[in-house]
């Protein structure tokens, strides 16, 4: 079924009763091409770029509970594009271009809205990085405004810009990040899979990976044994489990992020802002709620909940940067399992086991990378080499030291990111 | 989280800083190889349930390891790290 305003009214005029589920609710069958296993943002995206680039339809999607119900779920719903190294800057560049066509190419409102992302600083020092790292968005062909001080103060006149600390020295503005909504993305890439044949198969967990000779044959599930030439890993807080199954020892460790929200406002806060120095980013929901969080608790954990001490920090940080934040009630808060890597950057690659595909390490920043990912990991799947865009994600850099993407300088070890 | 330091009794998770799994404890000797250094630094067997983390008391300044589970958070022991076990 397409949607469009006449199928709107028209559904409005027979009383809804023609709409249908978005998409089918398949049985496994006993074989297929390709086994993605992972049923979130990335896992769905490179299903449906499988289908709609590549023309690959026997596929099955994998997913040990609810479509989407994983980070792409539980995330900020952050979408932008302002890397400072080669490699992450075209990788993020053209998931970002994605985007923009991307309630068009699915025929699914994902509510995409580039009300820009306002990057503070708050030195002369770190006015030089913004410059630098914005001079990098350009060259890339993206964009980056340099705001002084009366700039930023005309955006978001509501923040505390004489702070002892940290007063607001201007800000590096990307008019076109902004937000999505997250539920919505996972939706529409598994519909537009769906409606291209890909089996999306849910409350089918993956319990083991046959490989035989050193080639991949094929997954044990929970609903019986699937057959597959090729098995892509896409699973992201619990990608050292998958890996597991297939012998290999990932560079990951899965951590704790929380995220919150208040209860709905009205309209106040129109770009989504960072105060990286208080380790804090705060943007509006469509639905008014206030969603802000801030660093990871440091420490590993798969229990999708954080602790007390950085949700105090996050709350403070939010009271330096706009003292306002203190009128409203917070609603909920919430974490997810990051995958981190040591260098801070993804990986998309093959591994040493022929016909299985790795995609992870997205750290706390997968969201915006959903159809760049999926994109770039169809490619790899279809094409057994990687996409120009994703070639630097490679599995042994860690190992070699070559071609380590580490943003924040801090050094290619675990738990500096 | 509460966390229970050998010689200050439990504490809050404030009063520690977290170092990663307790391989950090088994450095590599000086002639290893790329592979075994790859091992120490990188790869990790990341579990979710049982596994044991290097911390350290900021306060008292005791590095410690805990008996932890990254599922539930519950710290079930800890353990002062020896002299000469780094």
């Amino acid at each position: 079924m397409r949607y469009s305003g006449f199928r709107v009214f028209r559904e409005g005029l027979r009383r809804n009763s023609g709409w249908q589920p978005l998409w089918r609710d398949p049985e496994p069958k006993p074989a297929y091409d390709i086994v993605i296993i992972g049923g979130g943002g990335h896992g769905l995206a490179t299903a449906y770029y499988l289908a709609s680039e590549h023309g690959l339809t026997n596929i099955a999607v994998l997913e040990k509970g609810y479509l989407g119900g994983g980070n792409v779920g539980r995330n900020t719903t952050i979408v932008r594009a302002n890397y400072l190294l080669p490699g992450n800057s075209e990788f993020y560049s053209h998931s970002l271009k994605l985007w923009e066509g991307l309630e068009g190419a699915l025929n699914f409102n994902v509510m995409h809205s580039q009300r820009g992302v306002l990057n503070l600083f708050h030195s002369d020092g770190q006015r030089d990085a913004a410059v630098r790292r914005g001079n990098a968005m350009i060259n890339q062909g993206d964009d980056a405004i340099l705001l002084d001080r009366e700039g930023v103060r005309e955006k978001v006149p509501f923040l505390d810009f004489d702070n002892h600390r940290f007063p607001v020295y201007g800000g590096l503005f990307h008019p076109r990040g902004g937000t999505a909504r997250h539920d919505a993305v996972a939706w529409g890439f598994a519909r537009g899979a769906d409606m291209r044949g890909v089996d999306l198969i849910q409350n089918c967990e993956v319990t083991g990976i046959d490989i035989e000779g050193g080639l991949v044959r094929g997954v044990q599930t929970t609903r019986g044994a699937i057959r597959a030439g090729k098995v892509g890993i896409v699973v992201a807080g619990r990608s050292s489990q998958v890996a597991a199954m297939a012998g290999l020892r990932l560079p990951i460790e899965s951590h704790v992020l929380q995220a919150f929200v208040t209860e709905g406002l009205k309209p106040c806060l129109d770009h989504v802002v960072t105060f990286g120095m208080g380790h804090f980013y705060i943007s509006q929901s469509d639905k008014g709620g206030l969603v802000f969080g801030g660093d990871l608790d440091f420490y590993a954990s798969y229990a999708a909940r954080g602790n007390l001490p950085m949700a105090e920090h996050v709350m403070e940080a939010g009271m330096s940067l706009m003292p306002m934040i203190g009128q409203a009630r917070v609603l909920r808060s919430w974490g997810g399992i990051m995958d981190m890597s040591p260098d801070g950057s993804p990986i998309i690659d093959r591994t040493p086991v022929e016909g299985l595909y790795l995609n992870c390490g997205w750290c706390y920043g997968g969201f915006k990378a959903v159809p760049g990912s999926g994109f770039a990991f169809a490619h790899l799947l279809a094409q057994d080499r990687p996409h120009e865009t994703a070639a630097r994600y490679r599995l042994d850099r860690f190992r070699t030291g070559s071609g380590l993407m580490d943003e924040e300088g801090t050094g290619s070890q675990h738990n500096l990111h | 989280m509460r966390i229970e330091c050998p010689h200050c009794g439990e504490r809050d998770l404030r009063e520690f800083t977290y170092r990663g799994h307790a391989l950090a404890l088994s450095r590599p000797s000086e002639g290893a190889s790329a592979e075994e250094w790859d091992d120490f630094l990188h790869n990790r067997d990341n579990p979710a349930g049982a596994t044991q983390d290097l911390w350290r008391h900021d306060p008292c300044g005791a590095w410690l390891v805990a008996e932890r589970s990254t599922t539930t958070h519950q710290v079930r022991a800890t353990r002062a790290v020896r002299g000469g076990e780094a």
